[in-house]
């Protein structure tokens, strides 16, 4: 069970170190964050320049989405995305076999080879944008909104990383997937907003089809109080459910790598 | 018997050189149609978000905000997509790698301009954006219905207006490009550009719900002749003066980006080195 923790660790010291060297980049980094708060903020202050609230959403709820939504994006570009985008690149080029050969879980070693340090500081930004929001909440956040905040973003994160893991492992059939990172950081923009506002059809595929109601709006959902034990326990169940689908689904996939390499 | 020398008027040969990129263009894209597909639909995420965000808004104030209706909304992003998809040019991006590996050289050869051979290359792909976006278009109409009721040379004027978007952001990000000559990274400068893009030029939002001060600031920049221009000319009922005088804007900037390039080229490629290429 630990085994995976230490793994994890294990690279994300390797990406640290392989990152530090070029620190350039985290100002870099800290410029493109800035750039997208700020068009992010303007919007905000556009739409409540007409209205009061969205959809129910009062300002500072809004601006709590925004920053989960920031947050998550660090956590998928540092931990998710990078080592998936490796994964399909090893399968395209069957280099894959070097991962095959190791004395590893397959599945987890695939999914931590690659941690990206400067891309969590959009982690950080998000997180003083949700402190900020909590601090202008009306009703303020207990201990147990705040537990169910954290246990909502960890369940969040895991469906974005089996989603990612699902469409990754398309790869092993269909070779050039390349667009679906583009594909996914559009619908991704999506989750800026609470999910409720979208029409029903688009609001129940981005809930089940690609997760971004349970990684961003649920947690948002805990933070403000909106958030029903029945909600909580749907996204556990489903998240579990994901794990176990997405899984055994790349294992089928596993099945049908011939490596090119060697 | 040696073929003896054509004359060929240099105009004749840039169309000749516009239609074989057109041709190259349009045979690379229809062979990646799912590709294609799957950025398309990135890209319609967009504009989607920013028309129900809006919509939930206009809805809440009792059917529209600042004059803008619920349907019109719907018709200006929808619209937007089209645009969108005309707006894609040869980013700074792409200069960055021509450089940076020296794919630049071999095309230094040529006699050609190579941003001649972007553009004709990024025109042939218009005719392929546009079948693939009409399907889209279509079943967007159906879920948001848009309203609009553009007059014979509204129509006229907007298809006109897309040339000129396209060549507006295509000068402007060639200018761009052009400046890693000097840095090898136009990240961070394309992006404030993108940013103030979004804000500028009607992407985001309409112009008209944007403050005062930002439309007198858009007023003398060249960002909105490629997004806001095009659509209101379509869909927001704009006086006879408006659309054309928004075409003898167009045709203003294009000058000036046209010379931007042309000055800055000069400057540029004699910086210009590469091991091999």
């Amino acid at each position: 069970m630990l085994r995976p923790l230490r793994l994890t660790w294990l690279f994300f010291r390797i990406g640290a170190l392989n990152d530090l060297q070029y620190r350039a980049n985290f100002w870099l980094q800290l410029l493109q964050s800035a750039i997208q708060l700020g068009t992010g903020l303007a919007v905000l202050g556009l739409i409540f320049s007409q209205t009061s609230a969205l959809n129910g959403w009062s300002q500072p709820a809004l601006l709590a989405v925004m920053g989960v939504h920031i947050l998550m994006g660090g956590v998928i570009g540092s931990l998710i995305q990078p080592s998936m985008e490796r994964l399909r690149q090893d399968i395209r080029e069957g280099t894959f076999d070097f991962v095959l050969t190791k004395p590893e879980d397959v599945q987890v070693l695939a999914s931590v080879r690659e941690i990206r340090i400067w891309q969590a500081v959009d982690v950080l930004v998000g997180l003083v944008v949700v402190g900020i929001a909590v601090a202008q909440l009306e009703q303020g956040v207990g201990p147990v909104e705040a537990a169910a905040f954290a246990g909502a973003l960890v369940i969040g994160g895991l469906m974005i990383y089996s989603f990612w893991l699902v469409v990754t492992t398309v790869a092993f059939w269909i070779v050039r997937i390349d667009e679906i990172a583009e594909l996914f950081e559009g619908l991704y923009q999506s989750g800026r907003w609470p999910v409720t506002i979208y029409p029903g059809w688009l609001r129940i595929s981005l809930t089940f089809l690609v997760p971004i109601a349970f990684a961003v709006t649920v947690p948002a959902q805990a933070l403000t109080q909106r958030l029903t034990p029945d909600a909580f326990a749907l996204a556990l169940g489903f998240g579990v459910v994901a794990l176990v689908v997405s899984r055994a689904f790349f294992r089928i996939g596993l099945r049908r790598y011939s490596g090119a390499s060697s | 018997m040696s073929a003896s020398p054509r004359l060929v008027s240099p105009l004749r040969g840039l169309i000749d050189v516009y239609v074989q990129e057109a041709k190259i263009a349009i045979a690379e894209q229809v062979q990646y149609r799912v590709a294609n597909y799957m950025y398309m639909l990135g890209m319609v995420a967009e504009p989607i978000i920013y028309l129900v965000v809006w919509q939930t808004v206009a809805e809440q104030q009792g059917g529209s905000v600042a004059g803008i209706t619920s349907g019109q909304f719907a018709a200006y992003y929808i619209v937007w997509t089209l645009v969108r998809n005309i707006n894609i040019v040869f980013t700074p991006y792409g200069w960055e790698d021509r450089i940076r590996e020296g794919r630049l050289s071999a095309q230094l050869l040529r006699p050609l301009f190579p941003i001649v051979e972007d553009l004709g290359f990024f025109l042939g792909w218009k005719p392929v954006v546009i079948v693939l976006w009409l399907p889209i278009a279509a079943f967007l109409s159906l879920v948001f219905h848009p309203v609009l009721n553009p007059t014979p040379l509204a129509i006229a004027v907007f298809a006109v207006s897309l040339l000129g978007a396209y060549l507006i952001r295509s000068l402007n990000q060639s200018s761009l490009g052009l400046i890693t000559f000097w840095t090898t990274r136009v990240g961070p400068i394309f992006q404030l550009y993108i940013a103030a893009e979004l804000l500028l030029s009607g992407r985001l939002v309409p112009m008209t719900l944007m403050p005062a001060w930002v439309q007198t600031l858009a007023n003398v920049l060249p960002f909105q002749w490629t997004f806001g221009f095009p659509i209101e000319a379509l869909v927001g009922n704009l006086s006879t003066e408006a659309l054309l005088g928004g075409l003898a804007m167009q045709l203003l900037w294009i000058v000036i980006g046209s010379l931007l390039v042309r000055v800055v080229w000069r400057f540029a490629v004699r910086r210009y080195s590469a091991v091999s290429g």
